[in-house]
């Protein structure tokens, strides 16, 4: 029997796991033992609805509902003093629950703190955009389309930014595989010559360290090259290679090692 | 050969003439050779005022972020090399350091000695090569060709640690490989002492060179909302009044127990982040001073630790593997399969030379990261450009993206 691969989640797995084996957990602490993110924490919650909050490797994690981050946001910019966006993007919870997580990194410069504000969304739900709060998440956002789909309302430019803007699929998709799907394989092939070159040009060869020893035409058989089209059998001999410099060229002097000078410290 | 017909129509790539308003728009790369790489910018032009600027990435996009989720943890280590492969040990070191923290190791005193020598020389080796690549694209020929031979004699220390001038991969999770090699110290020490005077050297063609004050003060001129809003780090946010130092505020490594300085301006121009830049290098030599005695000290007090000890996560030194029996099984383990951090999550910043330098990784407790995410600082430095450029000329354009410092390698990842 063929063994069970999910369709769901196509990225690498580990080949073999202890039956008995308990990850361990980063440890997480409450937010009352950080002096600064439990008065934050109060703020946000006098005004927001806050679902969880801990604080795990020196950062308070928060989790919101999907339609305050714009508030939330305003709210940490202008009264809590978090005035930078470091980072933001997505987490493809699909397999698990047909989800996707969306993670805000907020920095703090006067108090030294960092807060990362997340919060779930089903899949195909829109995110509320904070480019207007945060112009970095102009391009974040932009990003965050690019890799999972995911949308921004209210974005003044929702178009690809790393992908080609003609790109069909959404590659950091647990669902997409690493090399890339049928179109991606194709993609310049189709483009450039259109689909009926595609049996002319053949497949993408990604192992760039394969030899065909019969391939005629691309310089595959080093030391044995022959002309192109020529038939090849087992017993050839080898192609003598004279290169120009045996015989000299013209104002161009051999390298002698003995009588050049080797200069130990580059320092001098 | 016959040439093949192709479906790709022919255009005048370069200039489209829009004939109702006379705005020209000019495509500024892919290929051009002061856009640092990869960037295509397309620029509307009135005359030849900017303005509309419109950056196009992605022309050197690997995904890194999805190879990642592909690889055990120690597997991408090198992959963070190319990143910002001006200066690699950093990326390699923020990628370590974020793992670390996941799994929640401390590191040997030695190794992290070692690790500041080597993220200070490269943030010599960055500033160097952005200061001599600037100057060639404002036409300062002379300040190209020094910078670069002062650059080559750090690299050629590199290579003497790693093999490698560019993409080191000098770092391991838990430590560092390798000891310093005979002469390091030596060599590092006679190039430090050259340093001063070679910083003045370049100061001495520049900061009174009438051109290249003309070419960059009251350039590009970034205000700290600017600055604060488009997410910018590193020496693009110093120099628009923002004393934001990662090494300072929140120390990693042994930054808390050496002394430097934090320069900054809060002037915002090009000229401001060169001044800063040039600052920085002399901060530098001063810290890679004090790790030289540190390191001295480390080896009088006979501390030879290289690795941290943790047999879950970290292969045991290579004597234990040739010549224990269960030190040679966990190793085999973990090559094979991989160390298995603790199901968390972690995003970790540190202070590259471009900037600040996250990595958020989200750990499943399997082999692979479930999800890691790269924050390099130059993606937004190139973002900035949009709302930056309007309003300059096209000189100007090549002074700014000289001074953004970015690479693409970072920005596309």
């Amino acid at each position: 029997m063929r063994a069970y691969k999910p369709k769901d989640d196509v990225q690498a797995k580990a080949y073999y796991t202890d039956r008995f084996y308990v990850a361990p957990q980063v440890p997480k602490s409450a937010v009352d033992t950080d002096e600064v993110f439990a008065s934050d924490l109060e703020a946000i919650k006098a005004k927001f609805e806050v679902k969880d909050a801990y604080i795990q490797v020196e950062q308070m994690v928060i989790y919101i509902n999907p339609h305050d981050i714009y508030g939330v946001l305003e709210f940490m910019r202008d009264e809590l003093e978090y005035t930078q966006l470091s980072e933001m993007s997505a987490i493809d919870w699909l397999a698990k629950d047909n989800t996707f997580e969306i993670f805000y990194q907020m920095l703090s410069m006067s108090k030294r703190k960092r807060i990362r504000v997340k919060y779930f969304i089903q899949n195909g739900q829109a995110v509320d955009s904070v480019e207007k709060l945060f112009r970095s998440a102009d391009w974040s956002e932009r990003e965050m389309y690019d890799m999972f789909g995911i949308e921004a309302n209210n974005h003044p430019f929702m178009k690809r930014i790393l992908m080609p803007y003609d790109w069909q699929g959404f590659p950091l998709l647990k669902t997409y595989p690493l090399e890339g799907d049928e179109f991606a394989s194709w993609y310049e092939v189709d483009k450039i010559y259109g689909k009926e070159a595609r049996d002319i040009i053949g497949p993408e060869l990604r192992d760039t360290a394969r030899v065909d020893r019969y391939d005629s035409e691309r310089f595959a058989r080093l030391g044995f090259e022959v002309p192109k089209g020529t038939e090849i059998t087992d017993d050839m001999e080898k192609t003598v290679q004279d290169y120009q410099e045996e015989n000299g060229v013209f104002l161009i002097k051999k390298l002698d090692k003995g009588s050049s000078k080797v200069i130990d410290d580059p320092q001098r | 050969m016959a040439q093949v017909k192709n479906r790709l129509t022919p255009f005048f790539e370069n200039i489209t003439f829009d004939r109702d308003d006379n705005e020209l728009v000019l495509n500024f790369g892919p290929q051009h050779p002061s856009a640092h790489g990869q960037l295509r910018l397309m620029l509307h032009l009135q005359q030849e005022q900017i303005v509309k600027a419109h950056p196009d990435i992605g022309y050197l996009h690997r995904g890194m972020e999805k190879m990642a989720e592909n690889m055990i943890y120690n597997e991408f280590m090198p992959t963070t090399d190319r990143m910002d492969y001006i200066a690699s040990s950093s990326n390699n070191y923020g990628f370590a350091l974020a793992v670390e923290k996941l799994i929640g190791l401390e590191v040997p005193r030695r190794a992290k000695v070692i690790r500041m020598l080597l993220l200070e020389i490269n943030r010599l080796m960055s500033h160097l090569f952005w200061l001599a690549t600037t100057a060639l694209d404002i036409g300062a020929m002379t300040v190209f060709l020094f910078a670069f031979r002062e650059r080559e004699y750090l690299m050629d220390i590199i290579e003497g640690y790693c093999g490698a001038r560019l993409t080191h991969a000098a770092i391991r999770i838990g430590g560092v490989p390798l000891d310093l090699q005979d002469g390091f110290l030596h060599q590092l020490r006679v190039f430090l002492n050259k340093l001063p005077q070679n910083i003045k050297d370049y100061e001495d063609l520049l900061d009174s060179n009438r051109i290249w004050r003309m070419r960059m003060e009251e350039v590009g001129e970034i205000s700290t909302e600017m600055a604060l809003s488009w997410g910018c780090t590193g020496p693009m946010l110093r120099a628009s009044g923002v004393a934001w130092d990662i090494r300072k505020e929140e120390p990693y490594e042994l930054y808390d127990e050496v002394e430097f300085n934090v320069p900054f301006s809060d002037k915002g121009d090009n000229f401001a982040r060169y001044r800063i830049y040039m600052e920085e290098m002399r901060e530098s030599a001063k810290i890679l001073y004090q790790c030289i005695e540190m390191y001295e000290k480390c080896e009088k007090d006979g501390q030879t630790d290289l690795m941290a000890h943790a047999p879950k996560y970290i292969s045991a030194p290579k004597i234990d593997i040739m010549t224990q029996n269960y030190s040679l099984m966990q190793h085999f383990v973990l090559v094979t399969q991989g160390m298995r951090p603790p199901v968390g999550e972690v995003y970790v910043a540190t202070e590259s030379p471009k900037g600040e330098l996250g990595y958020y990784i989200n750990s499943q407790g399997g082999p692979y990261p479930y999800r890691l995410k790269l924050r390099a600082p130059s993606f937004w430095h190139t973002g900035i450009l949009t709302d930056l450029l309007p309003g300059h000329y096209i000189p100007d354009v090549v002074s700014i993206i000289g001074t953004t410092n970015i690479v693409f390698g970072e920005v596309d990842r």
